[in-house]
């Protein structure tokens, strides 16, 4: 009963910020048209989550820093593990240049994804990597902020899985969307993007 | 020696902690009758079964498939990243690159077969030796 409850919570949470990512999707699909009209609608916004690297992580703490930011989950075989491997090996091979560079993993699985958990799973990664979670309501409220669709998805035995967006946010010095980068992009256009993130750029 | 031929088992090592891990292979159908991939089984986890991930539009979606998948005579079924993978769920224990994990396969026609899968790296994709990220749709 009480399962049943909160998967209709949950729906009822999703229902708002699908209409909001139907939206966000589809300009996003359109290339660099589609960044400039999120930055026209004013992708991302504040937020206050708890940190894996201690406390409390909140927008305020990022400004004047560039950023990138992606919503992902921990029981995530595929997707989420190779944009980690990713953002770590581009962080990488931007060596001290990159050292500004936050990378955020914003949980939207905030039942599952405890701040501990975060950083024991994120500690197989690039350290400039910061795993946030929150509580589920604080979660719809940035992810609405990032126009991120997630839902859960019920599996057998009462286990679920997370449908979700899997865009990487850049975020410049003024906290304004730069960019995006998705799953399968190559190492150097993402890493042309990253460049242009940091200051002697 | 039966009809199923498999290449390059392979399982993404695991982040710290993971409850979850992909595996991926390639089984080709050397008989002459349809084939049917029923149900999988490993030690290292509670559960495994395939899943397939689908990614449009930006969106990351992941099912289990709904029936057992076929392999016609002559044909090849692919587990790779970007389509179906077994997915491991309730690990036992953290998985290393160079590791090796056994697993029982069952068929409908070719019954149980063990098959181990070597683990490769956090960035791996599989079949290993495949190397190719899977194409999306922008």
């Amino acid at each position: 009963m009480l399962k049943r409850i909160r998967i209709v919570l949950w729906v009822a949470c999703a229902i708002p910020i699908l209409a909001l990512v139907a939206v966000g999707v589809m300009e996003l699909t359109q290339g660099s048209e589609g960044v400039r009209s999120l930055q026209a609608s004013g992708i991302g916004g504040p937020f206050r989550l708890a940190s894996s690297a201690g406390g409390d992580l909140s927008s305020e703490d990022l400004r004047g820093k560039p950023f990138i930011v992606f919503f992902g989950f921990t029981r995530c075989p595929e997707v989420c593990p190779t944009t980690l491997a990713d953002i770590s090996s581009w962080l990488d091979a931007l060596g001290p240049d990159g050292k500004e560079i936050r990378a955020l993993m914003i949980s939207i699985d905030p039942e599952r994804d405890s701040v501990a958990s975060l950083k024991d799973y994120l500690s197989s990664f690039n350290e400039q990597i910061i795993g946030l979670t929150g509580t589920p309501a604080q979660i719809a409220e940035v992810a609405k902020a990032y126009r991120v669709y997630y839902a859960k998805h019920p599996l057998k035995g009462g286990d679920y899985t997370m449908d979700h967006s899997a865009l990487i946010y850049l975020m410049d010095r003024q906290g304004k969307l730069a960019g995006t980068l998705t799953y399968g992009d190559k190492a150097e256009d993402a890493l042309a993007k990253l460049r242009r993130l940091l200051p002697s750029a | 020696m039966g009809s199923l031929r498999f290449r390059a088992p392979g399982i993404r090592a695991t982040p710290k902690g993971a409850a979850v891990a992909g595996g991926y292979f390639a089984v080709t159908n050397l008989g002459t009758e349809p084939d049917r991939l029923v149900s999988i089984a490993s030690e290292i986890a509670s559960s495994a079964e395939v899943h397939e991930m689908n990614m449009s539009g930006g969106m990351m979606t992941m099912r289990p498939v709904d029936k057992p998948l076929e392999i016609k005579p002559g044909g090849t079924l692919e587990l790779k990243p970007g389509g179906y993978h077994v997915m491991f769920t309730e690990l036992r224990h953290g998985l290393k690159e160079g590791d090796k994990v056994k697993a029982t396969l069952v068929f409908e026609k070719a019954g149980k077969i063990d098959i181990e899968f070597l683990v490769g790296g956090l960035a791996a994709v599989g079949p290993a030796g495949g190397g190719q990220m899977p194409k999306h749709k922008m």
